[in-house]
C-alpha cells in the first residue's frame, strides 16, 4: 500500500536536552526519521530545545525551532506553521507527554493535525499503569501482581498485602526516576513519595518484586496493516532489579532455548497488536530462571534506547522504518537498506555476539552511590561486536576508556577475603571486575550466582577469560597461546602486563605469527544474502572480508568521541559527522571509527565506512593496516581522538590540521607560555607541579584561591578551587590516584567573567563567529555556566582586545581547522584561560546561532581550502539579531548522594537554548527549557556563605519585590532582615524541627538558594538541603550569578505571548 | 584434536572435532536460526545434510530431550563456530557434545562459519565430508565428495510401520515422509485423533480408513525423487478428503498436480523468512527448511493459485487448490524452532474438516 498522500508537512518533536535516561538515542533516532521522511517529499517542522544535536541542523529539517518542549510552545508552532501531521514517538518521553497533552486538550483536532505513528490511545494503554495492566489481562499476558496507588497510605496497604519487597514505580518518567525497590516500610515510604510527587500524573505502581529473573527485552515493530516482526531480543546480563540501562546487556539472548525465545516473541507480537502498535516499540520481561513462567515488565510504544542498540546491533534501522509506517508504508514495501534485496519485513539473524556495558559518571560524582537499582545512573554507553561473547565483553570494557584492558583492574586483589565477599553482594558499576577476583581467588560459581543470580553462562564466560589471565602469566608463550588470548580480545597491552612483555613484543610476535584481526560485515542476514553494507566489526581468527578499496579516492579516518559522559557529550557526535559530510563533499573516502550505539555518527549510512571498533591504539592499528587511510581527523572527536594523535602517528598516518606538535605546545605549561610571551598575551600567574609538596610551595606563592587540575583533560576532570593547604592535599591525592604522565596546573584563581570564543584558522585567517561570556564568574566549568551570545556586557575595546589574541594565539600555535579560547576577563583586562585547538562544547551551539557552519568550514581547511576560498570574510563575524543563551541542564535527581554544587568540575549532562530578539526572553526561554518553571509558591529559602551575604542582599530585595517569601537561615536571616529585606528565621537542620528540611520536604518552597563554601570543607547541612532540595523537584542554584539570571528573567518578559524563531531562516 | 570440512570445490577449513569422530561426506547446508539446534538435528528434512549453523555460540543451553523433533537426530553431521562446553539452562540435562557422541554424529567446530557461508551462498549448496584424517588426499577424496547423492531419504525417514498418535475428534492420516513431532503435537493439541502412516502406505489403504483429513508432513531429499509417493498423494487429492501439506509434502502434491519443482542455489534455512499472504496481504515471519522449490508459473492454472510468496525472493510459499478443500505450504507453521506465527494454518485445516465433516 503506498503512503498517505495526505501528509505533507510533519512536525517531529525531539527529546531536549541529554540527561540520564535520555541521552544520544533520540538524536539518532530523529536524525533518522527526518531523513527518512524528507527522502519521500514531506516537509520537516522540527522542535527539539538542544542544541547540540544533529536533528535541529537545517540540513536535516525543513524548519527548525530550538524552543523550550512544552505545550504552550508547540501550540505556537503549529498555529505558525501549520503541520498536517505531528510525529511524537521519536522523541523519547518528553516529546510522547507533550503530544498527549495537546491531544487530549482537543488542540491538536481543531487545528487539523493528524496523529502519526502510534495513537494516543495506545500510547496511554501502554503506559497508564492500570490501562495496561487490563490490556494484559484481556490477552492473558501475565504482569507481576501490581497495583496503582495515588498515595502513600495506598502503597503501604498494598505492599503489606503482598509481602515486601517490592518494587515502586511512578507513571510517565523517564529512566525509572523516583522508581526503587523497598524491602521495608521506611524504604517505601521514601520512594514512594518521592516517586508520588515525580510522576506527571501522580501515581506510583507498587509491584511484586521479582528480582533475580532474568530479564528478557524484544524489539518489535508494527505497521498500520497489522504485519509485525520482531528485529532482535536482548538478554540482560543483570537480573531484574538494575535498570535496563544499567545493566550489562547482550544481543541476541543467550540462555533462552528456542521455546522460551518463541515463547516471549510470541507474547511480544501478541502485546504490539492488541496496543495497536504503528512504529517500534520495546517490549520488556521478566523470565523465572527456572521454569517457562514470565512476566511483562513494561512496554515502550516509541523508539528508545534499546531501540537504538538494536538498530546497531542488528543494522535495522527502526527508526527510519517507523516514520515510513507513520507514513502509510507496509512492512514489505519498504527495503531493507542493508542488503539492498530483502524488505523491512524480515528478522535479522545474528552471527555475531554484541554486548553493551553502560558508562556511568562515579567518576565525577565521587560522593554519589554506586549501586545499581531501578532507577538508572548511566549517561552513557559502548557496544561492541565480537563473534564470540568473551570478546565482545573485553572490547566493551576497553571502549568505555577507563583504562580497563581486562578483567584485572582496580586494586580489587587487595581486597581481604572477608571485604570482597561482602562486595559481592553489592550490585555496583564494578561488580563484574568482583566476580572475576573472586573467582581469581578459587571461588564456585555456583556460590557466587547464588549470591548475584547472574546466570551461569555468564559466570563461566567470565572463568573463561580468568583462565586465560593465569595461562598468559604461568604458560610460555605459544602460537596456539596468542591466538586464543586474541580470540578473546585480550589487547597486546593486557597480554603483555601478564606474560612480562611489552606490548611492543607482543605486536611483534604476533605480526610474526600472522595473528592479526581480520573485519567482518554487519549484514542483517548471517550472509545469507549478499550486502554491500560498509558496517565492520573485527575479530580474531577468521577471514576477512572488507575489501580497502582501489585506493582512487582519498581516504580520511575520522575518530568518533566514545560513549557519552558528562565533560564529552553529543555535541562530539555532532562535529564528527558534520566534518564526515564535509570530507565526503570534498571529495574524501571516510572511514569513521566510534563505539556509542546512540549516536549518530555510527549510522551505517553516515561515512562511507563504519568500523563499529574500540577507540584504543590498537584497535585503530588494526584498521589503518587493512585500510591505509591518507590522513586521519582528530580535532572533532573530544578528548577520546586527541588521546589517540600520537599514537596514529606513530603507524604513519599524517594527522590533518594542526599538527600534534602545536596541540602539545598549547597543553604543555612551558611552551604555552612562552607563546603567550612571545605574543604578549597576559594569563593568570600559575605553574607546574607533579608532587603534593611542590603544589603546596606553588600555592603559597600565588596566594590562595588557586585552581588545581591536570593538564590535558577535556570538561575540567579533577579541577578544584584549594583555598587551604588542606585542600591542596586532598585534591593532589586525588588526581595522583591515576598515575599522571602530565604535571598538575596550580592557577590563581582570579574572579572574573569568563568569556569564549571559538574559531577556524586556515594558517593564515581566522573566522570568529562569535564571542559568547558567561552569566557565572569564573570558577563555575564553563560547561556548567550559562553562556550568552552575543556578549552583552563587554566593551568594544575588550572585544577587540578578544578578536585581537584570538588571532594572534590561532597564528602562533599554527591552528589549522577549530580553536577554542577561554578567556577571562577581569577589571577590564584580558586573560587566557585555555586554548584548546580542538572543537569545543559550543560548537553546534554557536553554529546554529550565527548560521555559520563551522565544522563543515574547519573540515575543509584542514583539507587545504582557505577560508576566503569558501567564501567567508575573516575576522569577528557581525553580531547576530538574535541572543541565544545555553543553559546546562543536570540529571542530579538521578544520581542519590552526588554533589550539586557547581564548581571547576563540570557536572552538567546536557544543555538547551533560549533563542529570542529580546535578552531577557531567550533567558526565560532557556530556564523554561531547562526545566525551570517558576515561581509556583513563590517561598524561597537563602542560605549562603558569608563572604556572598552581601551581593545577597539586591538580589533578595528583588525577590521579594515580586512577591517571594524569603526563609533564610540564622546569619543570612540577620543580614537580609539589617539591610531592610524581610526574611524569616529558620533553623538549620541541626537545630531541630521545624527546620529548612522540613520546609523542602513539605513542598513549601519552589526555590532554593544555597551557596556552599568555597574548597574541601562543605558543611553537612548545605548538602542535605541541596540532596534534598534536588530530590524534591525545588529549584536549587548554588551560585548568586545564577540566581541573578533567574531573577532577571522573572521580573521581565512576557511569557504568556513567548516568540518563537526558526533557526534555519538565521 | 584436528577435524577438516572439504569442500567438493577443494576448499578446506580446518578446526576441532566436536561429537562422534567419524568420517562423512554429506551435502553442506547453513541455517541462519540463533536458536533452535536441537530441533534442527532432529529435524529429518535433514537427513542427508550437514548443517552448518551461522549463529556462532551453539549448545548455550545444552539440550532438552522434549525439544527432539524425531527421537533422533537425523543430520549427518554438525558444523559449528563455538560449542558450548557450559550449558546454561532449566530443562538442560546434557550437553550438546554429549549428544553427538551419544548419536554418532561427527561434527567440526571452531572454523569461520561465515567464511563458509559465504561460499555456499555465492556457489551454491555443495556437498562436503568432514574428517579428522590430517593425512586426506584431495585427488582421492573430491571424487567421492563430488559423487554423493542421498538416496531414498524418505523411505529411511518415514516411520517403519502404521501407528496410532492420539485420539480426538478428528481423524487425521498423516502420511509420515520424516514428520517433525510438532505437527503431530499442533494435530493432536487441537482434537485430532492421529493416524500415521509410512512413507510407501498406498492411497487406498489411508482411504479405506476413512479419515476427515489428510495431512502431508515435511521430508527431505529431493521431492523429483519420490515416484511413487507422488502417484499416492495423487489418487488421495483425488479422493476429495480435505489436505493439508507442509514442505515437502507441499512439493510432492505440485508434482502430483503437473507443477514443476527446482533446486534452489542455496535454499532457505532459517526462522526469519518473511511469508505474504496473497489474499489477505499480511506477512509472516515463517520458518524455513527447503532446498528444492516448486517452481515459478509452472502452477496450472486450473488447478491451483499461489497463496503465499516469500517476500524477499518472490518464490512460491504456498499453494491453494482450487475447488478442493486442499491447501499447502512451503514454510512450517509447526514452527519448532521458529515463529509461531502462521500457526494458525493448522486451525484452517481443522475448519476444513469440520465443514467437510458437516456437509
Amino acid at each position: 500500500m503506498p503512503k498517505k498522500n495526505s501528509i505533507k508537512k510533519v512536525l517531529v518533536i525531539g527529546s531536549g536536552p541529554i540527561i540520564i535516561g535520555q541521552a544520544a538515542e533520540f538524536d539518532y533516532a530523529g536524525t533518522q526519521a527526518c531523513r527518512s521522511l524528507k527522502e519521500e517529499g514531506v516537509e520537516v517542522i522540527l522542535v527539539n530545545s538542544n542544541p547540540a544535536t544533529i536533528m535541529t541542523d537545517k540540513n536535516i529539517a525543513d524548519k527548525v525551532y530550538i524552543e523550550p518542549l512544552n505545550a504552550e510552545v508547540l501550540k505556537k508552532i503549529i498555529l505558525k506553521e501549520e503541520p498536517d501531521s505531528i510525529l511524537p514517538t521519536l522523541g523519547g518521553q518528553a516529546a510522547l507527554n507533550i503530544a498527549m497533552e495537546l491531544d487530549e486538550s482537543g488542540f491538536l483536532k481543531e487545528n487539523r493535525v493528524e496523529r502519526i505513528g502510534t495513537s494516543s490511545l495506545t500510547i496511554k494503554r501502554a503506559e497508564d499503569r492500570l490501562a495496561f495492566k487490563e490490556a494484559m489481562e484481556k490477552i492473558n499476558e501475565p504482569v507481576a501482581e501490581s497495583d496503582v496507588c495515588t498515595t502513600l497510605q495506598g502503597c503501604i496497604d498494598f505492599a503489606e498485602k503482598i509481602g515486601y519487597p517490592v518494587v515502586i514505580r511512578p507513571a510517565y518518567t523517564l529512566g525509572g526516576s523516583g522508581g526503587g525497590i523497598a524491602y521495608d516500610q521506611d524504604q517505601l515510604r521514601e520512594i514512594a513519595s518521592n516517586g508520588l510527587r515525580l510522576s506527571r500524573v501522580g501515581e506510583v505502581l507498587v509491584e511484586r518484586y521479582i528480582g533475580g529473573w532474568k530479564e528478557i527485552e524484544y524489539e518489535v515493530i508494527r505497521d498500520s496493516y497489522g504485519n509485525c516482526i520482531t528485529v532482535c531480543n536482548m538478554e540482560n546480563i543483570d537480573p531484574v532489579g538494575v535498570h535496563t540501562g544499567d545493566s550489562i546487556v547482550v544481543a541476541p539472548s543467550q540462555t533462552l532455548a528456542d521455546k522460551e525465545y518463541q515463547m516471549l516473541r510470541t507474547s511480544a507480537l501478541k502485546i504490539i497488536t492488541e496496543l495497536g502498535i504503528q512504529g517500534g516499540c520495546n517490549v520488556q520481561y521478566a523470565l523465572n530462571p527456572d521454569s517457562f513462567e514470565y512476566c511483562v515488565i513494561e512496554v515502550n510504544p516509541r523508539v528508545s534506547r534499546s531501540s537504538a542498540l538494536a538498530s546497531k546491533a542488528t543494522g535495522y534501522p527502526i527508526a527510519k522504518v517507523a516514520a515510513k509506517i507513520a507514513l502509510g508504508y507496509a512492512l514489505d514495501e519498504i527495503k531493507n537498506a542493508v542488503t539492498g534485496k530483502t524488505f523491512a519485513s524480515f528478522e535479522p539473524a545474528l552471527d555475531y555476539v554484541v554486548v553493551k556495558i553502560p558508562k556511568w559518571p562515579f567518576d565525577k560524582f565521587i560522593s554519589a552511590k554506586r549501586t545499581l537499582t531501578t532507577q538508572m545512573k548511566a549517561t552513557g554507553e559502548v557496544m561492541s561486536i565480537c563473534p564470540n561473547f568473551e570478546g565482545a565483553l573485553m572490547k566493551a570494557l576497553r571502549s568505555l576508556e577507563q583504562n580497563i584492558y581486562s578483567l584485572k583492574y582496580g586494586d580489587f586483589d587487595q581486597l581481604s577475603d572477608v571485604e570482597l565477599e561482602e562486595r559481592l553482594h553489592r550490585i555496583d558499576d564494578h561488580r563484574l571486575f568482583y566476580i572475576a577476583e573472586a573467582i581469581r581467588r578459587g571461588r564456585d560459581l555456583a556460590s557466587i550466582h547464588e549470591i548475584n543470580k547472574i546466570d551461569m553462562w555468564f559466570l563461566n564466560k567470565i572463568k573463561n577469560l580468568v583462565d586465560m589471565e593465569k595461562r598468559l602469566e604461568t604458560e610460555p608463550m605459544t602460537v596456539e597461546l596468542m591466538q586464543e588470548a586474541k580470540r578473546l580480545e585480550f589487547p597486546d597491552k593486557a597480554i603483555g602486563a601478564l606474560t612480562h612483555m611489552s606490548e611492543a613484543e607482543v605486536r611483534a610476535y604476533r605480526y610474526k605469527n600472522d595473528i592479526t584481526a581480520a573485519f567482518k560485515m554487519v549484514d542483517t542476514c548471517a550472509a545469507e544474502f549478499e550486502s554491500e553494507t560498509p558496517y565492520y566489526y573485527s575479530c580474531f581468527g577468521s577471514a576477512n572480508e572488507v575489501d580497502p578499496g582501489d585506493g582512487m579516492k582519498k581516504k580520511v579516518l575520522v575518530l568518533g568521541s566514545g560513549p557519552i559522559r558528562i565533560g564529552q557529550g553529543i555535541e562530539f557526535d555532532y562535529c564528527s559527522v558534520h566534518s564526515v559530510w564535509a570530507l565526503s563533499e570534498a571529495g574524501y573516502e571516510t572511514i569513521i571509527i566510534n563505539n556509542n550505539p546512540e549516536t549518530v555518527s555510527t549510522d551505517f549510512d553516515i561515512a562511507d565506512k563504519l568500523y563499529f571498533e574500540p577507540l584504543t591504539p590498537e584497535d585503530v592499528e588494526n584498521i589503518v593496516r587493512l585500510e591505509k587511510p591518507d590522513g586521519a581527523v582528530v580535532q572533532f572527536g573530544g578528548q577520546t581522538a586527541i588521546k589517540l594523535t600520537e599514537a596514529i602517528m606513530k603507524m604513519g598516518v599524517p594527522i590533518l590540521g594542526t599538527s600534534s606538535d602545536d596541540v602539545d605546545a598549547a597543553e604543555d605549561r612551558e611552551r604555552f607560555d612562552e607563546i603567550l610571551e612571545k605574543c604578549n598575551i597576559p594569563r593568570p600567574a600559575g605553574t607546574t607541579v607533579f608532587t603534593t609538596e611542590e603544589a603546596l610551595k606553588a600555592a603559597e606563592e600565588l596566594g590562595y584561591p588557586v585552581l588545581v587540575r591536570p593538564s590535558y583533560v577535556l570538561g575540567g576532570q579533577g579541577m578544584q578551587i584549594a583555598v587551604s593547604d588542606g585542600d591542596i592535599v586532598e585534591f593532589m591525592n586525588i588526581i595522583n590516584r591515576d598515575v599522571q604522565e602530565h604535571p598538575i596546573l596550580i592557577d590563581k584563581y582570579l574572579m572574573g567573567q569568563e568569556v569564549e570564543v571559538d574559531g577556524v584558522c586556515d594558517g593564515h585567517d581566522i573566522l570568529i563567529p562569535g564571542i559568547m561570556e558567561h552569566i557565572e564568574r569564573a570558577g563555575v566549568h564553563s560547561g556548567d555556566s550559562i553562556s550568552v551570545y552575543p556578549a552583552q556586557s563587554l566593551s568594544d575595546d575588550v572585544i577587540q582586545t578578544l578578536e585581537d589574541y584570538t588571532g594572534r594565539l590561532a597564528r602562533a600555535l599554527h591552528v589549522k581547522g577549530l580553536l577554542n579560547i577561554q578567556f577571562i576577563v577581569h577589571e577590564e583586562k584580558v586573560y587566557v584561560i585555555e586554548v584548546n585547538p580542538r572543537s569545543s562544547r559550543t560548537v553546534p551551539y554557536i553554529s546554529k546561532v550565527t548560521g555559520i557552519p563551522i565544522v563543515d568550514i574547519a573540515s575543509k581547511v584542514i583539507v587545504g581550502k582557505t577560508i576566503r576560498e569558501l567564501g567567508y570574510t575573516p575576522g569577528l563575524q557581525k553580531k547576530s539579531d538574535y541572543i541565544a543563551i545555553k543553559q546546562p541542564v543536570f540529571s542530579f535527581e538521578k544520581l542519590r548522594g552526588a554533589e550539586i554544587s557547581l564548581g571547576p568540575e563540570m557536572k552538567s549532562t546536557g544543555e538547551v537554548l533560549g533563542i529570542s530578539k529580546d535578552f531577557h526572553e531567550a533567558l526565560y526561554k532557556s530556564f523554561l527549557g531547562a526545566g525551570v518553571d517558576l515561581p509556583r509558591t513563590k517561598k524561597m529559602i537563602c542560605t549562603v556563605k558569608d563572604s556572598d551575604k552581601e551581593e545577597l542582599i539586591p538580589i533578595a530585595k528583588r525577590f521579594a519585590e515580586i512577591g517571594y517569601t524569603i526563609y533564610a537561615t540564622r546569619s543570612t536571616a540577620k543580614a537580609l532582615n539589617d539591610h531592610g529585606v524581610p526574611a524569616i528565621k529558620i533553623n538549620k537542620i541541626s537545630a531541630g524541627s521545624p527546620n529548612v528540611l522540613d520546609l523542602i520536604l513539605a513542598g513549601e518552597v519552589d526555590l532554593v538558594i544555597d551557596t556552599p563554601t568555597q574548597g574541601r570543607v562543605k558543611s553537612r547541612d548545605g548538602f542535605l538541603i541541596r540532596r534534598n532540595a534536588i530530590e524534591t523537584g525545588v529549584t536549587c542554584l548554588t551560585s548568586l550569578d545564577t540566581a541573578k539570571a533567574l531573577l532577571t528573567s522573572l521580573e521581565t518578559g512576557d511569557k504568556s505571548n513567548l516568540s518563537i524563531v526558526d533557526i534555519a531562516q538565521i | 584434536m584436528r577435524a577438516f570440512l572439504i569442500l567438493a570445490d577443494g576448499t578446506v577449513f580446518e578446526g576441532k572435532a566436536i561429537g562422534a569422530r567419524k568420517e562423512v561426506i554429506s551435502e553442506i547446508v547453513f541455517n541462519t536460526s540463533m536458536t533452535g539446534y536441537l530441533e534442527i538435528l532432529t529435524d529429518a528434512s535433514y537427513a542427508g545434510q550437514a548443517v552448518v549453523m551461522t549463529y556462532p555460540l551453539i549448545g548455550n543451553y545444552g539440550v532438552a530431550y522434549e525439544d527432539m523433533e524425531d527421537d533422533r537426530p537425523w543430520a549427518d553431521g554438525f558444523i559449528v563456530r563455538e560449542l558450548s562446553r557450559h550449558p546454561s539452562n532449566f530443562r538442560n540435562t546434557s550437553s550438546l557434545e554429549q549428544f553427538l557422541i551419544d548419536n554418532d554424529i561427527p561434527g567440526i567446530e571452531g572454523i569461520d562459519t561465515r567464511a563458509l557461508t559465504k561460499i555456499l551462498r555465492s556457489q551454491g549448496t555443495m556437498n562436503g565430508m568432514i574428517t579428522t584424517d590430517e593425512n586426506y588426499d584431495l585427488e582421492e577424496v573430491l571424487p567421492k565428495i563430488q559423487a554423493f547423492k542421498a538416496k531414498d531419504v524418505v523411505y529411511r525417514v518415514s516411520c517403519p510401520e502404521k501407528y496410532k498418535y492420539s485420539d480426538g475428534k478428528y481423524k487425521v492420516a498423516l502420511m509420515d515422509f520424516g514428520a517433525k513431532q510438532n505437527i503431530l503435537r499442533e494435530l493432536a493439541k487441537r482434537d485430532c485423533q492421529i493416524q500415521v502412516y509410512p512413507a510407501g502406505t498406498t492411497a487406498e489403504e489411508i482411504i479405506q480408513d476413512a479419515p476427515d483429513g489428510i495431512m502431508l508432513s515435511n521430508g527431505p531429499g529431493d521431492p523429483q525423487d519420490c515416484g511413487e509417493i507422488i502417484k499416492n498423494v495423487k489418487k488421495l487429492f483425488e479422493s476429495g478428503i480435505p489436505m493439508f501439506g507442509i514442505c515437502l509434502g507441499h512439493q510432492l502434491l505440485a508434482l502430483a498436480n503437473g507443477s514443476d519443482t527446482r533446486k534452489m542455489k542455496w535454499g532457505h534455512r532459517g526462522v526469519n523468512h518473511p511469508v505474504k499472504d496473497l489474499a489477505s496481504g499480511r506477512v509472516y515471519i515463517s520458518t524455513q527448511n527447503h532446498g528444492y522449490v516448486v517452481a515459478d508459473k509452472t502452477v496450472p492454472e486450473d488447478v491451483a493459485e499461489v497463496s503465499f510468496i516469500n517476500a524477499n525472493d518472490g518464490s512460491t510459499e504456498g499453494l491453494h487448490y482450487l475447488g478442493k478443500n486442499v491447501f499447502t505450504v512451503q514454510f512450517h507453521p509447526e514452527a519448532c524452532g521458529g515463529p509461531q506465527d502462521t500457526g494458525f494454518l493448522f486451525d484452517k485445516f481443522i475448519q476444513m474438516m469440520e465443514v467437510a465433516k458437516d456437509a
